[in-house]
């Protein structure tokens, strides 16, 4: 949202101290054109001024693509071709189109929302450039005083390259699967954090983000670091509608969160209805420390996303909160992942679906425990709510379980829009769609809770909009 | 006035009301007592517009000279219908005060047009405990979610309360004595009364038993059999029902 800025943003927006923190390192005009191989995957490389490991990594990796099959078990993906994407536009180069361009609906919702026009532009891909340092300037300076590293993936390369060795590629391997594999071979942009022992960040690392994530194109790649004892709760993503060219979102976002660290990863996306959005999210999980991935998905044609936690030692904790929001001819197949590889270790997965008009909504799950993991509890609950009677849920939960002391709860629930509902809530003067609107955040209220306000807030005035159009 | 004129309507393809024709002034109270099966509770929902009663195209009920067959159900709560539900749902995240605020200011927004200013949500909440405090109840349940794991006496106070916030012109309460304790009955019945007072709202009030209109007093009491109207009379008809049942009616 950020439409306003709260008196603290507004003081850093005078000061203006800061220089970027998101920047390319190289000027010169660079467009991979359509498919790929091996030599665009050098230009890139070399154009990034990498060095030689990593694009050894990206060759690696780009073999490894081609030889994985396209993954048959989920959705349907047989609507990407692979031939007509651009895999890599350097941001400064990408064209910039007219507002006039941009759809009604995309507009009309910018509208709703009421969504700053400076923003706008810049989500909808009108201007290529948000000069979102000068806002947010300050508090990545706050962040750099308490020896945070907060940078552009490709810049903290350059500039920390000794994360990457130890890192990069560790918890996410590119043989992982088809698109972590694509991902490692073509990555660009997304972002790099490091928060040192015993630092707690405080207030969520969210403003910045919120602008940069649209800026950050198809093929991101996150590494985190979070040292031990630290505490950090990061938010990326936006609730408005994103609107882009690009057909295929494929990110990775690796994490590690060491010895008694605790760290939340919060995304919200809204893609524009033509997106293929196939993600991989996951964190290794040290002695004692908690991960917690809070995942809202809204929009897109496909999403397939699984974020996960590997729980490495005693005493880890994994948490996922899912939420899906599937409308016409849109797919989420969501979840979770939780591998327990140590005693003592527990988890918690909440999912969340809504499926509206012909949309469909799948959770998809995972919990593994092995042999030597112990006194292992686990739980999960997913709830999913149809909103029409074309809708579609799915539930997959798969566990494989190798230890026989173990605590493992399952619940699930589907629940349709009750007509006594609407009833009751008409009766009090309430409209139809006002109605539904209430009941479906209300449905989604234990996740909503979780979120920042001006999230919550979003997300709650777009479900309100998604039910104008739903009633009849 | 709220006239209901020959209300015919059915329900699951069943006939329930039969023409069904009564008039209620306001400010005052009406009981409608029947035995089981009378269709004493379709009445109330079809009134208030329940998509599962099918009202006869003739029948025409009006409030205040407009006809409620003519508006769907949000709009019947705007031109001052207000039902007290005998199950009141429970709708699971919806925080009960911002539900209230909500229905509060869409009623609001209608009856007052343009002079319409919204109640900030502090505003509104001291508004919300004025009315509680006027009718006796204590706050538990204000800051939990819309009747959800509310129990029965709490269920049936929430609506009471709700009919004090939004002021209606005519209520109708659907068995609201129905699974209630002495205390909370009292509570219930006695609010009932002093909104009749207070607002001059026309009370339709349908029960079983003479116990909720020995607090409301009704001026009015009428006995629906097989959906009709068959007998009406003062205060004296309830005494004489509860002595003697409905077999000679």
């Amino acid at each position: 949202m950020s439409k306003k800025l709260s008196p603290q943003e507004s003081k850093l927006k005078t000061q203006q101290t800061y220089k970027p923190g998101f920047s390319m390192p190289d000027s010169s005009k660079f467009d991979a054109g359509i498919g790929l191989n091996e030599d665009i995957i050098k230009q890139i490389s070399k154009m990034k001024k990498e060095p030689k490991w990593m694009l050894n990594f990206r060759l690696k990796s780009y073999g490894i693509f081609l030889s994985k099959k396209m993954p048959d078990w989920g959705a349907d993906l047989s609507g990407i071709d692979f031939e007509s994407i651009h895999y890599y536009v350097k941001p400064s180069d990408q064209e910039e189109r007219s507002w006039d361009d941009v759809p009604d609906s995309v507009r009309n919702t910018f509208d709703r929302l009421g969504v700053p026009q400076a923003e706008r532009e810049y989500l909808s891909g009108v201007k290529a450039q948000y000069d979102s340092e000068v806002v947010y300037g300050s508090l990545i300076k706050e962040m750099e005083d308490k020896g945070v590293i907060f940078l552009g993936t490709d810049e903290a390369l350059q500039k920390h390259p000794e994360y990457f060795e130890e890192y990069f590629g560790k918890v996410i391997p590119p043989a992982d699967n088809k698109f972590a594999a694509l991902n490692s071979a073509v990555w660009s942009g997304g972002s790099f954090v490091y928060v040192p022992k015993g630092v707690d960040v405080g207030k969520p690392l969210q403003a910045y983000f919120r602008i940069n994530a649209a800026k950050m194109g198809q093929f991101e790649r996150t590494l985190i670091i979070a040292d031990e004892d630290s505490f950090c709760n990061y938010v990326e993503g936006c609730s408005a509608p994103v609107y882009t060219d690009h057909s295929l979102h494929s990110a990775v976002v690796e994490i590690i969160v060491k010895k008694n660290a605790r760290f939340r990863y919060t995304t919200i996306q809204n893609w524009y209805q033509n997106v293929y959005n196939l993600v991989t999210k996951r964190a290794f999980a040290y002695q004692d420390a908690t991960m917690e991935w809070v995942d809202g998905n809204l929009g897109s044609k496909v999403t397939m996303k699984y974020p996960s936690v590997y729980l490495m030692e005693e005493g880890a904790r994994g948490e996922v909160l899912s939420l899906a929001f599937a409308s016409n001819n849109q797919h989420q197949d969501t979840g979770a992942k939780m591998v327990h590889l140590a005693p003592n270790t527990s988890s918690n997965i909440i999912s969340k679906s809504i499926s509206k008009g012909n949309g469909r909504a799948s959770y998809r799950g995972l919990v593994k425990v092995i042999k030597k993991a112990e006194n292992v509890k686990s739980s999960i609950v997913c709830d999913a709510l149809l909103l029409d009677s074309e809708s579609r849920t799915d539930t997959y939960p798969y566990m494989k379980i190798d230890n026989k002391k173990v605590k493992i709860g399952h619940e699930a629930s589907v629940s349709k829009v009750g007509a006594e509902q609407i009833f009751y809530l008409m009766s009090r003067g309430i409209s139809e769609s006002q109605a539904t609107a209430l009941i479906v955040n209300g449905f989604i209220e234990p996740i909503i809770k979780e979120l920042p306000m001006e999230y919550a807030l979003e997300l709650n005035r777009l479900i309100e909009l998604e039910m104008e159009g739903s009633v009849g | 006035m709220l006239k209901i004129k020959n209300l015919k309507a059915k329900r699951d393809g069943k006939s329930i009301l039969n023409g069904v024709n009564l008039e209620i002034e306001k400010g005052e109270i009406h009981a409608l007592m029947g035995p089981n099966g009378s269709g004493k509770s379709t009445l109330a929902a079809a009134i208030m517009g329940h998509p599962d009663v099918e009202v006869d195209e003739k029948s025409i009920v009006t409030i205040d000279g407009q006809n409620l067959f003519e508006m769907g159900v949000d709009d019947r709560a705007k031109n001052g219908l207000f039902l007290a539900f005998q199950y009141p749902v429970e709708i699971p995240g919806v925080s009960f005060v911002e539900f209230l605020r909500l229905s509060y200011n869409s009623i609001q927004k209608h009856r007052q047009g343009d002079k319409f200013r919204e109640l900030s949500p502090f505003k509104f909440k001291q508004y919300v405990e004025e009315k509680m405090k006027m009718l006796h109840m204590d706050t538990s349940f204000l800051d939990r979610n819309l009747n959800e794991g509310f129990s029965g006496g709490e269920k049936k106070k929430a609506e009471i309360l709700q009919m004090a916030i939004l002021e209606p012109k005519y209520a109708i309460l659907d068995e609201t004595d129905s699974g209630l304790d002495v205390s909370a009955l009292k509570i219930v019945a006695e609010g009932a009364k002093i909104l009749s007072e207070e607002y001059k709202i026309g009370i339709l009030v349908i029960t079983h038993y003479k116990r909720i209109l020995e607090y409301l007093k009704p001026s009015h009491v009428h006995v629906l059999i097989n959906g009709v109207i068959k007998k009406s009379g003062d205060y004296s008809l309830a005494e004489e029902l509860d002595r003697e049942g409905y077999k000679d009616v």
